[in-house]
């Protein structure tokens, strides 16, 4: 059920190279009706660094958010990122399971934590609280050249004593999210193998050949579009797929996005609105061929008829405008 | 095949020291190799992740902290999430990284390099200025054309800052920093 208001944890990737994440996201859950508030002055949550550094420190930094969350009586946290998700998750694993690691990272921080804040995926949200029926209710459109091949990432499910969300093997809330947002989805076995992560900078070549195998995975399973719910997957599936093609001399070309995209797509807004334009492998061929589901209904009916051997009567042609909100 | 000699070298302490500072029991590792079976990463490492396990398993504090796989562990949990033993492989190999770097025992400096640069633009923003943090590793690091191909890409796309955002708390953030810091001295 959903509550009555949320927090929204952006992250610092949100604000940056993943913002069309933040401004799809933004649109969905408003559409259905999820109210969040966004805490004053986060900072960054130490994401990978920071726990490479010292677990108390790291939780430090990710605590500092949560007594911010935590003073505003909100309980649950929208955090779209995975590695943000985590951090918050930890800390707050670690701060309820001993009260010495609790004392030691509120003796670093100004404000104490009291532990009050659930941090969850924005997609856990969605699936869990919105509801698929829910989802449905509110689709307008249909993208009937879409074959999306859902990509969880390596931490969105991972461990699960600390995601609790999900399968940690084989996850399926992304797939029946977009399937009920009129999406056809396909499964992949990669759904949940690393990209390569932060390593994008200081080991180009690792994180290249590993995204490599993610990419072939998803067009041989039929995909023409993957939909992740993380910045840095988007980073190495997008941005640096024309690296992967230098790389390992592959001709890839297609198209990332964030699954909160293709649910705006679905619901009819306009590729503006949705921030479609920071994806780097342009995905403009399934908005060109966006319909309203009023028309893919008739065009399913027109080619049912057409199969019928009884009715030879072709259906009157109608124009239709896809309509689109802007 | 390489052979752990275990006549000399069988550190006790760091045995004990890892299993304090992870919370984890290595020796419930009974070498079946599930963690290595599912790591994305093995194939870039020295030592697979379960033969980690068996060197600190038998104490082998040196092997462990001079290698590459401690630093090109990605903390993607499937060894964790796939251990029998419900051990947190992953947990260990962090506990590991954080020991290495403590003793300044660092084999893969770019990884380090580029984990300290972000957390400087935390210490000094708040929040990361992604811009800052690839210029000041490029220079740091010497790979100074590294990712230079994704500007034009970024920039034409709209997605980058050029500017960074210091929220008000920064200083509440560099608090954090500077308390850890003098907290570690004083265990020193």
């Amino acid at each position: 059920m959903i509550e009555t208001a949320y927090g929204y944890y952006a992250g610092c990737s949100l604000e940056g190279t993943a913002s069309e994440y933040d401004t799809s996201l933004k649109v969905v859950l408003k559409v259905l009706g999820v109210d969040f508030r966004e805490p004053d002055d986060w900072s960054c949550c130490g994401s990978t660094p920071a726990h490479t550094v010292d677990h108390v420190f790291a939780a430090a930094l990710a605590a500092r958010n949560l007594a911010i969350v935590e003073k505003t009586g909100l309980k649950t946290l929208i955090t779209p990122c995975p590695s943000c998700m985590t951090a918050f998750k930890k800390a707050q694993h670690g701060m309820t399971k001993s009260d010495t690691f609790k004392q030691e990272v509120n003796e670093l921080l100004d404000e104490p934590y009291e532990c009050g804040v659930f941090a969850k995926s924005a997609l856990q949200v969605i699936y869990e609280d919105v509801g698929l029926e829910a989802i449905a209710v509110k689709v307008t459109h249909a993208l009937p050249d879409l074959k999306v091949a859902p990509y969880y990432g390596c931490i969105l499910n991972r461990p699960p004593e600390i995601a609790q969300f999900d399968d940690p093997e084989n996850p399926v809330s992304m797939d029946k999210v977009l399937t009920a947002a009129g999406v056809e989805v396909c499964d992949f076995a990669f759904k949940m193998e690393c990209c390569g992560a932060a390593f994008g900078v200081p080991k180009r070549d690792m994180v290249n050949q590993l995204t490599y195998k993610v990419l072939s995975m998803a067009v041989d399973a039929g995909a023409n579009c993957i939909a992740v719910a993380c910045p840095l997957c988007h980073q190495n599936l997008d941005l640096r797929q024309g690296q992967v093609n230098s790389l390992m001399g592959s001709s890839f070309d297609i198209p990332v996005l964030y699954f909160s995209q293709i649910m705006g797509l679905a619901y009819g807004y306009s590729p503006e609105a949705l921030a479609m334009d920071k994806v780097i492998v342009s995905a403009e061929r399934f908005v060109r061929t966006r319909i309203t589901t009023e028309e893919a209904r008739e065009n399913k009916e027109k080619e049912a008829r057409a199969k019928s051997p009884k009715s030879k009567t072709t259906g009157t042609k109608e124009e239709t405008k896809s309509e689109e909100i802007e | 095949m390489y052979t752990i000699n275990l006549s000399n070298d069988v550190d006790l302490d760091f045995i004990k020291a890892v299993s304090k500072e992870s919370g984890e029991n290595p020796s419930l590792c009974y070498q079946c190799g599930n963690c290595t079976a599912g790591c994305p990463y093995t194939q870039y490492f020295d030592y697979p992740v379960s033969q980690v396990m068996r060197l600190l398993q038998t104490g082998q504090k040196d092997t462990i902290l001079n290698s590459k796989a401690i630093w090109l562990c990605a903390t993607c949990e499937t060894c964790t999430t796939r251990c029998p033993c419900e051990i947190d492989v992953a947990g260990i190999m962090d506990t590991l990284r954080i020991i290495a770097r403590r003793e300044n025992r660092v084999s893969e400096k770019d990884v380090k390099l580029f984990y300290d640069t972000f957390l400087n633009s935390m210490k000094q923003f708040g929040r990361i200025y992604e811009v800052g943090i690839l210029l000041a590793y490029n220079l740091k690091s010497g790979h100074w054309l590294a990712d230079a191909e994704l500007g034009p890409k970024v920039m034409s796309h709209g997605k980058i800052h050029f500017l960074p955002k210091k929220i008000k708390g920064a200083d509440k953030v560099a608090q954090i920093f500077n308390r850890f810091q003098e907290k570690g001295k004083k265990h020193d």
